[in-house]
Parts: C-alpha cells; sequence; structure tokens
C-alpha cells in the first residue's frame, strides 16, 4: 500500500446509520485499498470538532428520534459542507441527510424542518411509505440497484441534476421518474443496498474525485468485479 | 353460527390442510372468518389467563422455556408451537387443542406473538402477563423504524393487566416500565461485566457500550459456559447445566425465569423450575443440532443484524465448516442491506464453504469485502446443501440461514436425517 492516503468522514455514524450504511464506508475503504490507497476513516457526531482535511464525506438515514438529535448540530457544519461542496469534495448523503442536505422537510404534521440547502431539494413528509426493490438509469453510471424504504418525497429544484431515472419502484417522489439528486461532485439518493458494493460505478467515481482533488492523479484501477456483476445481474431481475 | 358448529368446521380445514400438506394458519383463517370472537371466548375460560411474549429476537425458544418452565409448577400449558405467531396460528393451534365442545383442558397460555399482530391481539384480548425480551431493527421493511416498534411494544406492556417482565439491559425496552402505571413491573438482567457481550441495537451500532442500569432485578445472569451459567435468584446465585446454545438463549433464559416466577409467586417451587430449565433445548433453528453421516449439523435462524451478530459471537467456527444460506422472500425481509451491519470478520481465518439462497451474490459480495473467502456458491438451496454435505464428509457443520431458507433446508434434511417436521 503507498502512503498516499485518502480520508472518508462518516458523518453521524451513531443516530444517522439505520440500514447498512456502513456498507457505503466499508465498500469505499475496501476500493480505496485496492487501488493502492490508505484510507483513514473519522466518525463525526454531533459536538464533535469538524475535521479540516477529509476528502470523501458519507452520509446515511436515521429515524426522526435521531435526526431531531442531529438537526441543530448539522445547521452549524452546514456552511462548511457547503464550501467543501463547493470545492468539489465528493459527497454521498442517504435518505435521511439526503433529504436534510435539502432546503427543508415539511412533515404530514407541517412542521417545517430547515435542511442546510446544499442541495437545491425540497422534501415532504406523507402518509405513503415507498418502499421496494428500485432499478434506475444514469448515463454516467448505467443501471443503478437498490432497495428505497422512505416517506418523504423530494422533488428537484434547478440547482441540481438527477442521479438516475426510475425504471422500476418509485425513487425522489411518486410523481415523476427521478431519483436522487447531484450537485457538482455530491449524489444524494434513497437506495439501501447498500448502494455502492452493488453499484461500483458511482464508489469509483466517488474514489476517482477524491483522488483527483487531493493527487491530482488518475487512479489505476484494477479490480475484479465479478462478483458484483453476479449480484447485480440477480437485483436487476427482481420484482418491485 | 355456535360454537360446537364452528369448532367442528374448523378441525375439519385443520385435517384437510394437514393431509395436503398446508401451512398451519389456513384452518385459522377460516374459524376467525367465521366467528371473530372464537380466540377470545376460548381463551377467556382459562384461570390463569393469558401470556404473551414478544421483542425481536428469541421468541421461540423464550416462549418454548416458559411452556416447560410452567410445566414443571405442575400447570397445563396451551401455546402456539408450530412457530406461527400471528392471530391466525393462534386460532389453527387452538383447534388442534380443544375438545368438540370447544373446551380448551388448560390453566394457562403462553402465546409467542410478532410486534406487529401483537398489537391487535391485545386490543382484543388484554394478556394477564407480558414479557418483552429486546428491539433491535428488524425488517425495517415492515416496520419502518426502531421507534415505531418499541411504540407496538410499549402499547402490549400497558395492555397487559397483571404484570409486565422488561429487559433491564435494552434502554429502550427498560424505558417503557415509566409508562405502566396500573402494573407490577420485573426485570431480568445481566452482570454489569457480561454487558458487552449482549449488545444492545444501541451498542451494535453507535460502538459505545456500559448502559447498564441500576435498577433492580429479579434475575441476574452472572455467568456462562458453552452449557452452563450462574443466575442470581434473590440473592442467591444457582449454577445449572444447560442443553441451551448461543448467548441469547442463555440471557433469554433470565427472562423466562423472571416470568414464571412472577406467575407462579411464593408457590414456586425452585429446584423443580431448575431442573426444568436444565433440560430445555432450543426450537428449531436456533442453535438445533442434527446429525448428518455421523456428525453434527446446526442450523442457525438470521433475520435480522444483531442475531446474526450475536450468532457469530456464540458459536466458535475453528473446526466447522460453514455455509450461509440468504433468502429474500416476505418473512425473510427483502432488504439486504441489514447483511451490511453484520460484522463477518470472524469467519475471515476459517472461510465459508458454501454460500446459497436467492442473494447467495449478496452475502458472498458482502464477504468478499470482509474478506472471507467462500469456496462455493450455488442459488439453488438443494443442490448447495448436497455439495455442503458432500464436500465436507468428516466435520461438524453449520448452517445461518434466514427463515425460509431454513425451511427449505429441513424439508431437504428430514429426507436423510431425523429432523423435527414444522407443522
Amino acid at each position: 500500500m503507498s502512503d498516499k492516503t485518502i480520508t472518508i468522514l462518516h458523518l453521524y455514524s451513531n443516530d444517522m446509520n439505520i440500514y447498512g450504511d456502513r456498507g457505503n464506508v466499508l465498500c469505499l475503504k475496501c476500493r480505496l485499498e485496492w487501488c493502492g490507497y490508505t484510507p483513514e476513516v473519522i466518525e463525526y457526531n454531533q459536538g464533535d470538532q469538524f475535521p479540516s482535511d477529509v476528502d470523501i464525506i458519507v452520509g446515511g438515514g436515521g429515524q426522526d428520534s435521531g435526526q431531531d438529535k442531529i438537526k441543530s448540530d448539522l445547521q452549524k457544519i452546514g456552511p462548511k459542507l457547503r464550501e467543501l461542496a463547493d470545492n468539489n469534495v465528493p459527497m454521498l448523503m442517504i435518505c435521511g441527510l439526503y433529504q436534510l442536505f435539502g432546503k427543508f422537510f415539511k412533515t404530514a404534521d407541517g412542521e417545517i424542518i430547515k435542511g442546510i440547502g446544499l442541495l437545491d431539494i425540497e422534501t415532504y413528509g406523507k402518509s405513503e411509505r415507498l418502499i421496494g426493490n428500485i432499478i434506475t438509469h444514469s448515463e454516467q453510471f448505467g443501471d443503478i440497484v437498490g432497495y428505497e424504504n422512505h416517506s418523504g418525497q423530494t422533488f428537484l429544484g434547478n440547482g441540481v441534476q438527477t442521479l438516475g431515472r426510475v425504471r422500476l419502484g418509485a425513487g425522489n417522489n411518486a410523481v415523476d421518474v427521478s431519483e436522487g439528486a447531484r450537485y457538482k461532485n455530491v449524489i444524494g439518493s434513497y437506495l439501501h443496498g447498500s448502494l455502492l458494493p452493488k453499484n461500483p460505478d458511482i464508489a469509483d467515481f466517488l474514489i476517482e474525485q477524491a483522488v483527483k482533488n487531493r493527487y491530482n492523479e488518475v487512479v489505476s484501477n484494477n479490480i475484479d468485479d465479478g462478483l458484483t456483476r453476479l449480484a447485480r445481474k440477480v437485483a436487476l431481475k427482481l420484482p418491485r | 353460527m355456535s360454537k360446537p358448529l364452528v369448532t367442528i368446521l374448523g378441525k375439519m380445514v385443520r385435517n384437510v390442510a394437514k393431509l395436503r400438506g398446508g401451512g398451519s394458519a389456513l384452518p385459522g383463517l377460516v374459524v376467525e372468518r367465521i366467528d371473530h370472537d372464537f380466540i377470545k371466548n376460548t381463551l377467556s375460560t382459562l384461570p390463569l389467563g393469558i401470556v404473551v411474549i414478544s421483542g425481536t429476537n428469541g421468541k421461540t425458544t423464550t416462549t418454548k422455556m416458559v411452556v416447560e418452565l410452567l410445566e414443571s409448577q405442575g400447570l397445563r400449558v396451551f401455546t402456539n408451537r408450530t412457530g406461527s405467531n400471528f392471530t391466525r396460528g393462534v386460532a389453527a393451534a387452538l383447534l388442534g387443542d380443544i375438545d368438540i365442545k370447544g373446551h380448551l383442558h388448560a390453566d394457562i397460555a403462553v402465546l409467542e406473538l410478532d410486534e406487529a399482530h401483537a398489537v391487535h391481539f391485545v386490543d382484543k384480548i388484554p394478556p394477564r402477563f407480558s414479557l418483552i425480551l429486546n428491539v433491535m431493527r428488524d425488517q425495517l421493511d415492515r416496520f419502518g423504524e426502531i421507534d415505531y416498534t418499541t411504540n407496538l411494544l410499549r402499547h402490549i406492556a400497558i395492555s397487559t393487566t397483571n404484570t409486565v417482565v422488561l429487559n433491564r439491559e435494552d434502554p429502550r425496552i427498560a424505558d417503557i416500565s415509566k409508562s405502566l402505571e396500573k402494573q407490577k413491573v420485573k426485570f431480568f438482567g445481566l452482570e454489569k461485566k457480561l454487558s458487552s457481550v449482549f449488545p444492545s441495537d444501541d451498542n451494535l451500532h453507535n460502538h459505545s457500550s456500559d448502559q447498564h442500569a441500576t435498577i433492580d432485578a429479579d434475575v441476574i445472569l452472572s455467568e456462562f459456559t458453552d452449557n452452563s451459567a450462574t443466575f442470581i435468584i434473590d440473592n442467591q446465585k444457582i449454577n445449572t447445566n444447560l442443553k441451551l446454545s448461543g448467548v441469547y438463549n442463555i440471557f433469554n433464559a433470565a427472562a423466562a425465569l423472571t416470568l414464571v416466577r412472577a406467575i407462579i409467586g411464593e408457590k414456586t417451587n425452585q429446584s423443580k423450575l431448575i431442573k426444568a430449565l436444565s433440560q430445555t433445548k432450543p426450537a428449531f433453528g436456533r442453535g438445533e443440532k442434527l446429525i448428518v453421516d455421523g456428525h453434527p449439523l446446526e442450523l442457525v435462524l438470521v433475520k435480522n443484524p444483531s442475531g446474526f451478530q450475536l450468532g457469530l459471537k456464540s458459536f466458535d467456527p475453528i473446526k466447522y465448516a460453514t455455509m450461509i444460506a440468504i433468502n429474500d422472500n416476505y418473512a425473510d425481509g427483502r432488504d439486504m442491506s441489514w447483511l451490511w451491519d453484520v460484522d463477518f470478520t470472524s469467519l475471515m481465518a476459517n472461510g465459508v464453504e458454501q454460500v446459497s439462497g436467492s442473494r447467495a451474490y449478496d452475502i458472498s459480495l458482502r464477504l468478499k469485502y470482509d474478506n472471507v473467502p467462500v469456496t462455493s456458491t450455488d442459488l439453488d438451496l438443494k443442490k448447495a446443501l448436497k455439495h455442503f454435505i458432500s464436500n465436507n464428509p468428516d466435520k461438524p457443520k453449520r448452517i445461518y440461514c434466514t427463515y425460509t431458507a431454513m425451511l427449505t433446508l429441513r424439508r431437504s434434511l428430514s429426507k436423510i436425517t431425523d429432523v423435527e417436521v414444522i407443522k
């Protein structure tokens, strides 16, 4: 392994880590190693000192109680996160933190939870839960496979692009065919799976951007993804 | 329709369904359709009332323990033994046990109920006693989130008329006691030194430990080995041999002892109680041992990250051949992300011989990211089982499997060895 370190920040690993979000961190960590870099994982939780130097930021979903615990801290680090995003730092936000990276979450009871506005998206709590296997397609990443489970419905503004177009399942909302959002190197998505292990092109995109930012070099990637292709083949045939 | 008629009709459907080899819930469904109050009317005749056992992990084995412990105290116990733990399963089990006039010859009913179904059940029929084991993230595709599941369990506790038994070491469960005003509350617990061995959901995800409470517990597990345990009951240390394996089963023995002591009260015959506990075997698929070609084969049911993690902690992989079978049917949970919350590194040194089930490649991929070598992967469970047995002739074997994978494996195994048939 080289002495070239890439630092992954796991955002709110205690309270926003409900279902397999560790898988995304593990996937980045392993693939960085397999590409010859030294990954370092830092867990950030509310009240911690925000690290000065990070290369990739990963965040996950939480329950209502988890969101309550982190929402004021998130406002505090919001300006820092926006600055990092504008400096092209790659980030992956799933489910709950995807929503809170947006402008607001309006709950079914009408309460407004303020987001950090990094992504130009708005989310509305609904009584219906969108649950099941999901397949979307992106020009850059091909087919994206996973599982969704959310009652918040997200609508995209002009400042973001969609991550994928839904082929099976619901995606951002029950109205249009968009799933996820992108701004610079920030990706938000509703997909569990975990997302990255079965969609390694997205993992490699985050790694390439991080390495480019830090070392201004191109990653040489010889990872054997044969097993991943078999798992994806099964995922592409699953019913909703 | 009159009660004997409903009973006769239900029993007929039950027999036909059995001939057909069908599931346990169908006759219950038929009876439920005809007579909504069938369960209530039948169970309300029991002198000691109804006991409900719920929680995420360990319901089936704990229920089996409680039944055997109550029987050791001379009680006749009705239970839903078939593992079909929904209301219809209860109705179906009742049909098997009542006489033609609809009388149930039992003193008490002990029912294992799934969290969501338990809520509907207790609204109709309030239990006299309830035992809430734990709450872990499980099948979030069904329940949404763990706080929601906790509220379902709280509802069961509030509906209980006499005594609620709670897990002191699970902060969400211990907290339920604050919502209880009318009920007596008893806790089961662990000695502090063991708390790292039994992580609660928070410990599992936050890597922090030491949630140890200072509340008094009726029964405390103080030490255990592979085949024995020491409990503290009334400030007295009691050591006993056990046929249960798996750390979670042993902790739930403390739960079962607490519940039975609450039900029987001062009349509890402690030596009979401990003797019965020492003879209790785990329920099917919960560390159950079969013999195949002269070597033991263990089935370990896994259905959520905490259960899988505890299973891996409980059973040493050394000298064993290991197989993992993961299906994604509704009863297994359809979202596979939970596999990424389990730490498989304890299998790294010995590897996994065989992987199977409809999501075999998902678990193989998961193992790859923990550097666990996998010898063979086959989506077909029957073929995989055959390979696994023939490729490892001289070794004891262990299969970690999800619920529907376990049912398929048991059917195949019943052709080559002695397996308790699931009705």
